[in-house]
């Protein structure tokens, strides 16, 4: 019945025997991968698997090295972007690729209006144009928004509205359900049935997809470049697409709990900052995983970077080890034994094109200067010393850390923290963007560490990681802790549904 | 392919292009002009030429490595000489010799570099902690600089010093002009500064990625304003050995000399986005600009037409550089990626 189904339906995209080499890496090889007409796929694997290098081969972006791409029938030598955009082939990547100064109705239109070639600029069409795009996708939006002023989930809506404006016949969504609420998912994967009922195909790109299965044909598996598995979406659940994405089980156990003797470590008392979060207050004891969750724009991130100085609270006050901390200083923060791991490596964490050890050394300056001058080689000694420490795989430390896959690379800014000896350590999304491998890894990190008396605070929305890691979590909704669980006693589900509803 | 690599790799760091830069620059000078470049008279008057220009790239150059630029070089330069000159001709009288005149240069100088350093204080106060762009707030304030200068000389070159002023720009040292002297040592402190001090590893740092640097807890509004403020310094210096080898001072001196000191910069391989930069390479450069220019000079080719060498020259090393992916090349394509 399947297979006849299928059959009946036009093949869309099919891609064969598909290599990419980089400079002597083999990022694909030899991978089949087809889509047809209507069809949702689950693309998965973990970070460096290959499955952006596909996504970026289909869109042109990137060039195979060998292999043959089709597209409806169509056999194509060398794809460009323009060309894969013609052909219908749409990618909505994770920050949506809108412009935030412009109204929803002109970010709708934009490439419709770029690919008519038209001189001017016609107000009246382009509202046209968005409105039928919003209709056929369900959803109402006012037009003349600007995109900026949205929520993340209606940003996403307005990336589809785009991409079916310009009659996209194959949509490819990065990381789709990152930042939506379980209500958003449900409405996202209700709009996918749609598009598919019209015979729009569909690709989700991501490492965590249990949300989208129930809406997908089709799941494809890589892992290291190679296809590992293919079947029918149905026969997938989390438990086999971890197994199949990682090439084993990764069962992760419960933190230990924490000593109840242990004395208070960190104490914030009615936080506040307007239009951030209100009222927030909570103990953090020796030795404690503390987890803080809550979906994007709850607060939690404004939150984290408060108790690090990086924003300023309005109100209430924050006590390190009986001694007050001056709020809005990172460096008084620092000072006083706090450290942060920021949200987003790339930008916030590392000096990309520095090499490794400068950037654990970075950390450490003030503690290696001798009249002025510099102690390179205590410095560098050091560095080294917490770079073997974490145990981050690079054949030299002088390499730049760029070159790092992304497990690495946070093992090097936890590095830079840990050189100093902090009390308290803030992890924002500890294992954002990290294999599902090097994940457990880190959270065997964070175990370590608290044993070893430092008190973590977690940011996360990865239920899983929470569960893992911390022995109590504090739920946060539009600005307000409005739970405290503790971890023992909470199965995924539930910390799912209080998370988002 | 592979008999191409090695031949790559050689050239893959902007210095050792610069390096070869500079070598073609001056054979073909040498064959273009070969009696007068290549000279001993030709050598000497380079080595006192170049100094002033080249002083005020290595303050271009600690700014560039932040990711700023100090476009107000020129202005605090000619601001503070113009205030040491000032305060010479005021309570000095010009047929001044011996102990006294030196105590006097003496008390110009630390003036002007005070003068530079205060320049480089407001400049820093702008950038750091009013958060402009730094090509924005520098184009101001070297506006502002010069106009002071203008205010104190009423326009006109402010003369009639006395002798020991015309000693740094114009005598020599062992044989040796003691500008070069002068370049040499600043040279060497800044990249000492540069390469074995916590100032110039939070300089570099910075330069790659202002938002880490803010997430890292370094004191970032010390470190730029400590920035500037050195800039200042150098084009005072600049400033004076200006002042010395006109025996003047005026406002608008040394005009040409801001494009050249971006220019030697850039050339010199600091990446005009932050935190790649050497102080051999900009040292290579210097060299490489005084070749072209003394050589086109003794080509009899115009000032205009030496300007329009420079811009095209600018350009194309810039080109050069982002296709090599060195640096800045690699940061326009992960912005493009994300």
């Amino acid at each position: 019945m399947n297979t006849l189904d299928s059959g009946a339906k036009n093949t869309l995209i099919e891609m064969r025997s598909i290599v990419k080499n980089y400079t002597g890496v083999v990022a694909l090889d030899d991978v089949d991968f087809s889509v047809s007409e209507g069809e949702a796929v689950c693309l998965v694997g973990e970070n460096g698997s290959g499955k952006s290098t596909l996504i970026k081969i289909l869109a042109g972006v990137e060039q195979a090295s060998a292999g043959q791409i089709s597209i409806g029938g169509k056999n194509f030598d060398t794809l460009t972007p323009r060309i894969a955009a013609a052909a219908g082939v749409m990618v909505i990547f994770q920050d949506f690729s809108l412009f935030p100064n412009l109204s929803v109705a002109e970010n709708i239109a934009f490439s419709t209006q770029l690919s008519e070639e038209r001189r001017l600029f016609n107000k009246g069409r382009v509202r046209q144009i968005a409105k039928e795009t919003l209709i056929r996708v369900g959803v109402d939006i006012d037009l003349d928004a600007r995109v900026e002023t949205l929520p993340v989930a209606h940003k996403q809506l307005v990336g589809i509205c785009r991409a079916l404006a310009s009659n996209a016949r194959l949509i490819i969504m990065d990381e789709p359900t990152t930042a939506l609420t379980e209500r958003e998912v449900s409405s996202l994967l209700e709009i996918i049935r749609r598009l598919k009922s019209d015979g729009v195909a569909v690709i989700f790109v991501s490492h965590k997809l249990a949300e989208v299965l129930e809406v997908s044909e089709k799941v494809v598996i890589l892992r290291n470049g190679k296809k590992v598995a293919e079947g029918p979406a149905s026969d997938f659940d989390a438990a086999s697409l971890t197994r199949n994405m990682t090439g084993r089980d990764v069962a992760e156990g419960r933190p230990n709990p924490v000593d109840p003797e242990a004395p208070i470590l960190l104490s914030a008392k009615n936080l506040g900052k307007a239009g951030a979060f209100e009222d927030v207050s909570f103990d953090l004891h020796k030795g404690e995983v503390l987890g803080i969750s809550g979906l994007l724009g709850s607060g939690r991130t404004s939150l984290a970077k408060a108790l690090f100085g990086l924003v300023k609270a309005d109100r209430g006050t924050l006590d390190l080890d009986g001694e007050v901390v001056d709020l809005g200083n990172p460096l008084a923060a620092a000072a006083a034994g706090i450290g942060y791991v920021p949200e987003d490596r790339l930008t916030e964490g590392l000096f990309l094109t520095q090499s490794i050890v400068r950037n654990v050394a970075i950390g450490r300056l003030d503690n290696h200067q001798r009249g002025g001058l510099l102690d390179l080689n205590g410095l560098w000694q050091e560095a080294t010393h917490w770079i073997g420490e974490l145990k981050v795989k690079t054949p030299s430390v002088e390499a730049p850390v760029n070159s790092l896959s992304g497990g690495n690379q946070q093992r090097v800014v936890l590095a830079r923290w840990l050189s100093r000896a902090p009390k308290v350590l803030i992890l924002n999304g500890p294992s954002v963007g990290v294999d599902v491998g090097s994940k457990s890894e880190i959270h065997n990190i964070i175990s370590e560490l608290s044993s070893s008396g430092i008190g973590i605070i977690v940011i996360s929305d990865d239920l899983p990681e929470l569960l893992a890691t911390c022995q109590s979590i504090l739920v946060m909704k539009s600005g307000r802790v409005t739970d405290k669980i503790f971890g023992s006693d909470i199965s995924e589900t539930d910390l799912a549904q209080r998370l988002a509803s | 392919m592979s008999n191409l690599k090695p031949k790559s790799n050689l050239l893959a760091s902007p210095e050792a292009r610069l390096a070869l830069i500079a070598i073609v620059v001056f054979v073909v000078m040498s064959i273009l002009s070969p009696g007068r470049f290549l000279s001993v008279a030709n050598a000497t008057s380079m080595a006192f030429q170049f100094p002033e220009f080249a002083i005020l790239a290595l303050a271009m150059t600690v700014t560039m490595l932040t990711g700023g630029i100090d476009l107000s070089v020129v202005g605090t330069s000619n601001l503070s000489a113009v205030f040491a000159a000032t305060l010479l001709t005021q309570f000095v009288d010009p047929s001044l010799t011996g102990g006294d005149m030196f105590m006097w240069l003496g008390i110009a100088v630390v003036a002007a570099i005070c003068v530079g350093m205060l320049a480089g204080l407001f400049n820093g106060i702008l950038v750091a902690i009013f958060g402009l762009p730094p090509i924005l707030a520098t184009l101001g304030s070297g506006l502002v600089f010069t106009g002071l200068a203008v205010a104190l000389t009423g326009g006109s070159a402010v003369m009639g010093f006395p002798v020991g002023v015309a000693w740094l720009g114009n005598e020599r040292l062992f044989g040796i002009p003691i500008p070069l002297i002068l370049f040499v040592i600043l040279a060497l402190i800044i990249s000492f500064v540069l390469t074995r001090t916590s100032f110039g590893f939070k300089i570099r740092m910075y330069g790659a990625n202002p938002l880490a640097a803010e997430f890292a807890a370094l004191d970032i509004d010390k470190l730029l304003i400590k920035v500037y403020v050195l800039s200042g310094a150098l084009s005072a210096i600049a400033g004076l050995l200006i002042m010395s080898r006109a025996n003047s001072a005026k406002a608008d001196y040394g005009s040409s000399y801001l494009l050249l000191a971006v220019l030697i910069a850039v050339l010199g391989g600091v990446n005009p986005y932050g935190g790649y930069g050497k102080i051999i390479g900009v040292v290579l450069a210097v060299l490489s600009m005084q070749f072209l220019s003394s050589g086109l000079n003794m080509l009899q080719v115009s000032n205009f037409a030496r300007e329009l060498i420079w811009g095209v020259l600018l350009i194309f090393v810039m080109i050069v550089n982002t296709q090599k992916s060195f640096g800045f090349g690699a940061k326009k394509k992960s912005s493009a990626t994300t």
